[in-house]
């Protein structure tokens, strides 16, 4: 059923679709509206026996659902930016305890100096933590990527926090026409949450128990395994998502015109919808430019990016986030899925603080890289003159 | 044997009564028995709930630390009201230096 919805709504009719037994939030702009529709739901009584459970901080929030799970319960939030930061402690503790809470993060960039507008920082911060993520491009991608996210998350083989990474205002305030899924569809793709252990009252158990260094690397160990094991389940979900629902959103990345191009550019989340109408009007003058977007960004596709990648010239990397002290994170991770390749390299740290890239900033860019008018490596986007005083 | 991992690192309860904490700390808690008045502020304040007054076999109310859990925070030492607790440095960082 075509509706047409913000970006909020269009992630909180797919949880409630997944039947989540808890939710625990703490309102924070982007991202309030997405639990303040699935507080609404709840009050409504559409959300059958979940618990809605208002927290006193993202820590709390985050705490609460670490219990929740481990009494095997489908948990649910949704954060961003210093929100997540705070969630950080408990969500990198989930990981460990292999807890399969799933949260949108709605990407907001981080303070200081504070803003509420969109980039990539605060999920780039948890690139380490343990937690699978992903970014999407649309809303409809987001809406249908919830019941995947779970999917995977509690598949036995699995069994990690999942984080789906939409962003903020761009695609959470946007209204589009979304084809909400219907309530068999994904009750034919998801079943009920079998955990493969819990605790009950009965049956009290610890999680997350003390490993003194005689124990803790075994540990880490089984969680890198878990994430190997996590590429290929949620590239079967993907598939199966596909088969089951016709919208065919890709693998772990999708590609445009890359066979024959000099030149790659890569993006990633909403971004890439811009970046795609920039590489297809270049394609129409004739210059070879592909597309790479990258949807799984944990566990990193290495192996499918460095195949993509193994005869190109140019590889042009559009950021959202920059690693103090070095580069782009994206252009990082991509550097280092190519060892051994010998292309021109080339990243641009683009709409931080959400601040506009227009297609012009986009075309320009892929143009002077193209004409080779850029030196390699790290730069900024379009950054204004300015001086560095005190006060 | 082949070390079991378990999902989650999920042990049943109490297992965290055989994983003694008591060598994480530098200081080690001492208590004069002479000076200790058994007034329990030690005991209501410890964090670890690691120093107890107990009753010994003469009568005598003393406050006694349990050194296979106690990480040497020193609160005890900080609270006595009593100045009967000191911290002393376990042997193994007793280091000369010249």
């Amino acid at each position: 059923m075509k509706k047409v919805v913000r970006g909020f709504y269009s992630i909180a009719y797919s949880v409630k679709l997944c039947r989540p037994d808890v939710i625990a939030a703490y309102p924070i702009t982007p991202q309030t509206e997405i639990v303040e529709n699935l507080a609404k739901m709840y009050a409504d009584g559409e959300l059958g026996n979940c618990e809605y459970v208002t927290a006193e901080s993202e820590f709390g929030a985050a705490s609460i659902l670490v219990g929740a799970s481990a009494t095997g319960a489908r948990t649910f939030t949704a954060t961003c930016s210093q929100g997540l930061i705070l969630m950080s402690e408990v969500l990198i503790n989930a990981a460990g305890m292999r807890l399969p809470i799933v949260l949108v993060n709605t990407n907001r960039a981080l303070s200081a100096p504070l803003s509420i507008w969109n980039d990539h920082q605060d999920s780039m911060i948890l690139r380490d933590a343990g937690l699978m993520q992903i970014y999407v491009e649309t809303n409809q991608e987001a809406h249908d990527m919830v019941p995947v996210a779970f999917k995977v998350a509690e598949n036995p083989k699995v069994m990690l926090p999942f984080m789906i990474n939409m962003d903020g205002y761009k695609l959470t305030h946007a209204y589009e026409p979304i084809d909400l899924l219907d309530q068999e569809v994904v009750d034919s793709f998801l079943p009920p949450y079998d955990p493969p252990v819990y605790m009950t009252t009965k049956n009290p158990l610890t999680f997350g128990c003390y490993a003194p260094p005689n124990y803790y690397a075994e540990f880490r160990v089984v969680l890198q395994n878990a994430m190997e094991r996590a590429e290929k389940e949620l590239e079967k979900a993907y598939k199966e998502w596909a088969e089951i629902t016709g919208r065919d959103w890709g693998g772990h990345v999708v590609t445009e015109g890359v066979e024959d191009a000099e030149l790659i550019a890569i993006a990633m989340g909403s971004l890439t919808g811009m970046v795609r109408n920039v590489v297809s009007e270049l394609r129409n003058q004739g210059k070879k430019v592909g597309l790479l977007k990258i949807r799984t960004f944990r566990p990193f596709p290495a192996k499918e990016i460095k195949e993509i990648l193994k005869d190109v010239e140019k590889i042009l990397v559009f950021e959202r986030a920059v690693s103090f002290g070095y580069e782009g994170p994206v252009g990082m991770e991509v550097k280092s899925a190519c060892f051994g390749l010998t292309p021109e390299f080339y990243s641009f740290a683009v709409g931080l603080g959400g601040r506009d890239v227009p297609g012009e900033e986009v075309m320009k860019i892929i143009n002077e890289v193209y004409d080779g008018k850029v030196k390699q490596g790290f730069h900024f986007g379009t950054v204004k003159p300015f001086e560095e005083v005190v006060v | 044997m082949v070390m079991k991992i378990t999902l989650g690192g999920v042990s049943k309860p109490h297992s965290s009564k055989t994983m003694k904490t008591g060598d994480w700390g530098t200081e080690y808690p001492v208590v004069d028995e002479e000076k200790c008045t058994a007034c329990k502020t030690c005991e209501y304040l410890c964090p670890d709930a690691c120093i107890v007054v107990v009753e010994k076999e003469d009568g005598k109310k003393v406050a006694v630390p349990d050194y296979d859990y106690c990480k040497g925070c020193g609160v005890c030492f900080s609270v006595c009201p009593a100045g009967a607790i000191k911290m002393e440095l376990k042997e193994i960082y007793k280091l000369e230096v010249c």
